[in-house]
């Protein structure tokens, strides 16, 4: 579907049904320099069980009109535009990496209009390394070599892939590389400086699920701690031998953890 | 700068797409010799179906086996995925028939394999599909010949049996200012010799049965999605309704929505493999991995071997010609030092200076040598073009395509190349006594 937020187009991709209305909405986040189709299994389970899903295209990523949002708090912003322009009420947010951030302070924003949180590959705060941000601010390839290497676990980055055919490192490389100049710097920019979290964690009302990958480097699961700490109403899934890039990794061990989460949220709908 | 540190070509060519096995620890990849694969229950079965989990069904669509062999050539291609087919000539069609439908073009090299000329001029033209050939050096050629329902370009990374190097840069570029995906078989080069999407090509095929096999006992093909076009971009807009209009075979799935960087290959497996059923066999594909593995070792012995025959051939009497582009006489040889900096492969073509019933007495006179239509054995092969894998065209054809009455071709494996040298010098003196 797509939406004017702002005066620009925002795609979002439905799970290829079209929302109904009565059904739960959720709300799905991609991270730096992804776009939806990094939540497709997740959110055609969903769409076809019973909620609406919307994986969204940040501004300035995949069918989304830029330019890119350039800090944490003003896509919590941005998200509750989205919501406000798709029709959505209340939702539970579903966020991976700088989504996940995104989800965070946007249920942190408007209490009343989220009804869970699902936090994957997340980290509180979410430093970047100089190299990547230097190499994302020249809009250097490196960035995107970088990020490969850091995303996946060992064995992930030879195979495994769970969708036969389909070379995991290639693709998320692929998909990296059709974002515009200047997005990718943005986007990590925004997790480097967020230093909202914590707060934000102590605003949250609603159940919080927290997906972690016992092998992401990117955001490890001991920095998600003090996370988990101040938030009050929380439950963890850690992936063993998973890294950040855990929607290719781990698709099913993903989904199951959302299957089991999605109907707390609806308790709390 | 920090650099990232990713695996390199030979390593990729032993473990892409393979682990040991966990469930028996086999440590080379087990031939997943099933039909179809148990569901764990009805809600994962649906799940499987519905593409909201991944995994195997039927092994039309998907096979544990299959898809080993699947992220290893994709992984050594640089491309997002693939899809390993029953053929070399299956892995065309898929792609072909993918992308395009009744009433569209395509543009090809005219410097082609003969089943893939015969697929492109004579059946597709009965499915509505019109393919207008090009010499491939001639880039008006290629612009002249784009009509409105033109949906891709199409030629060999080495033309078969000139070895025309094939421009991929300039040929992709054109393609892609025009909305056109540029498909390119590069059966002849293997990613050892050439990567194309590095060049800018979209979709690459390749015959397994050839050098990534490697040993002539198999018959098997695999199409590469390089996950760079843009089906629905710019010039490309409006021309790929299979990928970017709802597709009521499968629940009104969007391609081009589903996947930002797999859509035609997902729509190749979940319609083409599906609907056609031209898909590989587990044996088969065990097979090619097995192949795979040591491809940089053969093709390195290839290359080697090659040169040696070429240097013996071009000083013969009775050696009119040698078609081969590190040779600098070869109309390619600048572009080919460009594209292809390892080598140029080890399957080329000579001319004899003597009569046919020469040819045929050379041929009939080698021992090495097999007599067969095939390229890319660890044996060493050689054919007469004009009378078996091109006879179908006409002469103008076959003058175009480079080839003419006295045109051998020779596929070099892996032998001493000084018992090689013998065989060809004993049957050339044959051949200039009769």
């Amino acid at each position: 579907m797509r939406v004017d937020v702002g005066g620009r187009v925002v795609y979002a991709y439905t799970g290829a049904r079209a929302p109904r209305a009565g059904q739960p909405d959720v709300v799905l986040v991609h991270g730096a320099a992804n776009d939806h189709s990094v939540w497709s299994l997740q959110s055609r389970y969903v769409a076809h069980h019973g909620r609406n899903a919307y994986a969204v295209d940040l501004p300035g990523h995949g069918r989304s009109a830029g330019p890119a949002v350039t800090s944490v708090d003003a896509l919590a912003g941005w998200l509750a535009d989205f919501m406000a322009a798709a029709g959505i009420g209340r939702a539970t947010l579903v966020g991976h990496s700088l989504g996940s951030l995104a989800a965070l302070a946007a249920a942190a924003r408007a209490p009343d209009r989220v009804a869970a949180l699902a936090l994957l590959g997340t980290a509180v705060p979410m430093p970047v390394s100089e190299a990547l941000l230097d190499a994302a601010r020249a809009d250097d390839h490196v960035a995107f070599e970088l990020i490969n290497g850091w995303s996946f676990s060992a064995g992930a980055k030879l195979r495994g892939n769970r969708q036969p055919g389909v070379w995991m490192t290639g693709n998320a490389m692929r998909l990296m590389e059709r974002t515009a100049p200047g997005v990718l710097y943005a986007d990590l920019a925004a997790c480097n400086d967020y230093a909202g979290g914590l707060a934000a964690a102590g605003g949250v009302r609603c159940p919080v699920l927290l997906v972690q990958g016992a092998r992401d480097i990117m955001a490890p699961p001991a920095n998600a701690r003090a996370l988990a700490a101040a938030l009050h109403d929380v439950r963890s899934v850690m992936l063993p031998d998973c890294g950040h890039a855990m929607m290719s990794e781990a698709p099913d061990a993903v989904l199951d953890a959302l299957r089991a989460f999605l109907p707390v949220s609806q308790a709390g709908a | 700068m920090t650099k990232p540190r990713t695996h390199q070509f030979d390593t990729l060519t032993l473990h892409a797409g393979s682990a040991p096995d966990p469930a028996t620890g086999a440590r080379a990849t087990p031939i997943y010799q099933s039909a179809s694969f148990v569901f764990p229950d009805s809600d994962h079965a649906a799940a499987l179906f519905n593409m909201e989990r991944g995994g195997h069904v039927y092994s039309r669509i998907s096979n544990p086996t299959c898809a080993a062999l699947e992220e290893r050539v994709a992984a050594l291609e640089g491309g997002v995925g693939a899809i390993a087919t029953a053929s070399g000539q299956a892995a065309l069609h898929l792609a072909i028939a993918t992308l395009q439908g009744a009433g569209t073009h395509i543009v090809a090299s005219r410097a082609l394999y003969g089943g893939s000329h015969n697929l492109m001029a004579y059946t597709l033209p009965r499915f509505g599909i019109e393919t207008t050939f090009v010499d491939p050096r001639d880039l008006d050629a290629w612009r002249a010949a784009i009509r409105p329902q033109t949906r891709m370009f199409f030629g060999e990374t080495l033309g078969n049996p000139g070895l025309d190097v094939l421009d991929v840069p300039a040929v992709a570029a054109l393609a892609h200012e025009h909305g056109l995906p540029l498909v390119v078989d590069s059966t002849f080069t293997t990613p050892w010799l050439m990567r194309p999407f590095d060049h800018g090509a979209d979709i690459v095929v390749h015959s397994a049965t050839k050098f990534l096999s490697g040993h002539g006992v198999v018959i098997g093909g695999v199409v590469v999605d390089g996950g760079c076009f843009d089906w629905d971009g710019g010039a490309a807009r409006g021309k790929f309704a299979t990928l970017t209009e709802p597709y009521a075979g499968f629940h009104d799935m969007v391609f081009s929505e589903e996947s930002t960087t797999a859509a035609f290959l997902l729509r190749a497996r979940r319609e083409g493999l599906r609907d056609f059923g031209a898909c590989m066999a587990p044996f088969t594909a065990f097979q090619v991995l097995q192949g795979i593995e040591t491809l940089p070792l053969r093709m390195a012995r290839h290359v080697a071997n090659a040169r040696r025959i070429v240097a013996f051939l071009r000083e013969h009497p009775l050696v009119a010609s040698v078609g081969y582009p590190e040779l600098p006489d070869h109309p390619d040889h600048a572009l080919a030092q460009r594209l292809l900096p390892r080598g140029c492969g080890a399957v080329f073509s000579f001319d004899l200076a003597g009569t046919r019933a020469q040819g045929r007495r050379f041929i009939e006179g080698l021992t090495l040598f097999s007599h067969l239509a095939n390229v890319g054995d660890a044996k060493s092969l050689v054919i007469h073009p004009a009378s078996t894998t091109h006879f179908r065209m006409t002469a103008d054809d076959l003058a175009r395509a480079g080839i003419r009455e006295g045109t051998i071709r020779l596929s070099i494996g892996l032998e001493d190349p000084d018992d090689l040298i013998e065989d060809l010098s004993r049957a050339l003196h044959a051949a200039g006594k009769a």
